[in-house]
């Protein structure tokens, strides 16, 4: 899991296995979370991006349960992500994710019939395991939805009444959009995303996609009227990729997905007070958003109201 | 400022006399006694006999208190017991206890959750100011961080808490309860060598160990019945191996959430409360996680990780200078009290 939050420096250089420690120009660390760090590298030539997810052993765990659940997580994470990528052909598909150039589930192992010479610098990395994927160009929703409250900040009282309505459209087509996405991963995909936040929400602009159907994406006129405003609101044109699969299971059950929908509600809900309102209303039941995505939302998003009830929290006895 | 803590949420029955100086500074513990319900080998310890145990000794163990303390009664401010989360019966027959003292001595009563005197507890005895805290116990399993005035849980054990699964599983093994089951799991955990394969239940910052309970169960039946090789070397598993198999696995979880805790605050603080928090092998992997976060781990001995009654005169205390008292017909207990359901109002942060 990635997290955005920073935190304290460590005293030891960051977890970077071979054979990224020969990569140049070196991957740069873009991120630090409790189980992985991540980096921005390239693949094959220097113009194709790669984000570098690599996972550090926990010197805290026993070696044989480390090695064992730092592979079963990588190739859970790598298999989901190549499971979506599969459905790119569809010509329906709205569920975008990165795709997968290469894996190490242990940087450090032997393999058989190297010499301690052919080794060379595989014999002083650190443990872990590595994932290799596609670069996703564009903003997260989070920034994305920041840019739109800061500019609504700066211009919202100047704006005329209808500059102002246009924009709040844009964010409900955007927020249904996402709901589609979702809906996606769920039905077509058969996979939960396990921490659905807005931070692991990209927006690709159109520009770098090949594959854009063009369905869902509207396009945002009112940006040139925006001109002499202070601020530019954010272009939210281009396709929702879905990131950090990290905690994704397969499952189809409508629980699972309840609760899916149910973690990207609480987050967003705490991470966007001004938008929290909208995200019932377009994300979950807007026939453009989570319900009208496929047949079986329905179901899920009745699961859901259960779910609302009975909180993540029970009440514990002791 | 001096008061009284009663405490008896579960199979301990504690009295605990704390000074608070009037202008700040450390809080003097008076006394802290501690009376221990120890059900035979194999068994669990019912609410019945539990609250039996504590009507019979809670005169006794607050004479002594007071006694070893050294205070007169006039020098008490407030009398705090538990109000909850814990067992029915044995919460029933402490906040009887509580009450009687109260119109005895007419003294005001404080009402504590049991968590929050953990938390303050620790807190009070480490110096750890703003940590995220790790309650473990045989009935809660909890990751808690502090934020505008609450105690904020941000995982969880969704089933059984650690703590139980432990005793339960010394149940199995027909282990003896005294002192604790779990103090005698991780004795026989030091000379268990084989690691073997366990669920690992961590649904980001929760976790779950039913399961892991029902296979290490079913494991020891294997063994018994003389049928469980270690993998690797074809040897007979011992009770050690399945002590240590178990030991480290729930302890990477619960370093694991942890973690992710500290990773979504922001903190390298980590401090450790309940009983669980006493196991040296789960101080020691969260110490290694948190030294390489830049970080260190609080951690208290026996007398602060176990129930106490002086954690709860201490919280107590702290909610009754901010003006907080419990009216004599209010003093109910209650089975669920939720950590987030308190008001820190002491806390200004």
């Amino acid at each position: 899991m990635i997290s955005t939050t920073s935190i304290p420096q460590r005293e030891a250089q960051p977890f970077l296995p071979y054979p990224f420690t020969e990569t140049q120009p070196p991957p740069h660390l873009v991120t630090q979370g409790a189980e992985a760090l991540l980096y921005r590298t390239h693949f094959l030539t220097p113009s194709t991006a790669a984000a570098l997810k690599a996972r550090p052993s926990k010197p805290y765990r026993h070696p044989t349960l480390d090695a064992r659940l730092t592979k079963q997580r990588v190739l859970a994470e790598a298999r989901v992500l190549v499971k979506l990528s599969a459905l790119a052909s569809d010509p329906d598909n709205e569920v975008k994710v990165p795709a997968v150039f290469n894996l190490e589930w242990d940087a450090a192992r032997k393999i058989n019939g190297l010499t301690e010479d052919q080794r060379g610098a595989r014999r002083t990395t650190a443990a872990g395991a590595w994932l290799l994927m596609e670069w996703i160009e564009g903003k997260s929703v989070k920034d994305l939805l920041r840019e739109w409250d800061s500019w609504f900040m700066a211009t919202g009282s100047t704006a005329s009444p209808e500059e102002v309505q246009a924009q709040v459209e844009a964010v409900k087509r955007l927020l249904r959009r996402i709901g589609r996405a979702v809906g996606a991963l769920h039905s077509k995909g058969g996979v939960v995303h396990g921490d659905l936040t807005t931070s692991n929400i990209m927006v690709r602009p159109a520009t770098n996609s090949s594959t854009s159907n063009g369905s869902a994406a509207p396009t945002i006129d009112e940006n040139a009227q925006a001109d002499d405003m202070p601020a530019r609101p954010p272009n939210f044109e281009g396709e929702i990729v879905l990131i950090d699969f990290g905690l994704a299971t397969q499952s189809v059950q409508d629980e699972d997905r309840a609760v899916d929908l149910y973690v990207l509600e609480r987050a967003f809900g705490s991470t966007h007070p001004r938008q929290e309102g909208q995200f019932d209303a377009e994300v979950l039941q807007s026939q453009e958003g989570y319900r009208g995505s496929y047949k079986g939302a329905n179901v899920v998003l009745k699961r859901l109201e259960e779910v609302r009830l009975r909180g993540r929290k029970k009440s514990m006895i002791g | 400022m001096i008061a009284i803590g009663l405490e008896g949420s579960a199979n301990k029955l504690g009295v605990g006399v704390i000074l608070q100086p009037a202008k700040g500074g450390p809080a003097q513990i008076l006394s802290n006694i501690r009376h221990t319900y120890v059900s035979p080998p194999g068994e669990g310890f019912l609410p019945k006999d539990t609250a039996k145990h504590h009507r019979a000794y809670v005169s006794t163990l607050v004479k002594r208190a007071l006694a070893e303390a050294g205070v007169r009664l006039e020098d008490i401010d407030c009398i705090c017991y538990t109000k909850g989360p814990g067992m029915g019966a044995p919460l029933q027959s402490v906040a009887v206890a509580a009450r009687t003292l109260s119109l005895l001595w007419n003294k005001p009563l404080v009402g504590v959750n049991h968590c929050v005197g953990h938390i303050e507890m620790g807190r009070e005895i480490t110096g750890a100011t703003n940590p995220v805290v790790l309650y473990v116990s045989g009935g809660n399993t909890q990751v808690i961080a502090y934020s505008s005035q609450r105690y904020r849980i941000f995982g969880e054990a969704l089933d059984i808490a650690v703590g139980n699964c432990l005793d339960r599983f010394a149940r199995t093994l027909n282990i003896s309860n005294d002192p604790a089951p779990g103090y005698n799991i991780e004795q026989l955990a030091k000379r268990g060598k084989v690691l073997l394969d366990l669920p690992y239940a961590v649904k980001g910052m929760d976790c779950s160990f039913s399961g892991i309970l029902a296979r290490v169960d079913e494991l020891a039946a294997q063994m018994r019945a003389g049928t469980l090789k270690d993998p690797v070397t074809g040897d007979a598993v011992t009770p050690e191996d399945l002590c240590f198999s178990l030991q480290e696995t729930v302890y990477a979880m619960l370093v694991e959430i942890t973690e992710r805790a500290m990773a979504h605050v922001g903190s390298s603080q980590v401090l450790i409360v309940g009983g669980v928090g006493c196991n040296e092998r789960l101080q020691e992997m969260m110490g290694i996680m948190a030294k390489d976060r830049g970080g260190s781990v609080y951690a208290t001995d026996e007398r602060f990780c176990i129930d106490n009654g002086i954690m709860i005169a201490h919280a107590g205390l702290l909610a009754y200078r901010t003006g907080f008292a419990t009216a004599l017909e209010e003093s109910t207990c209650t089975q669920r009290f939720r950590t987030d359901d308190v008001h820190i109002a002491w806390r200004e942060d």
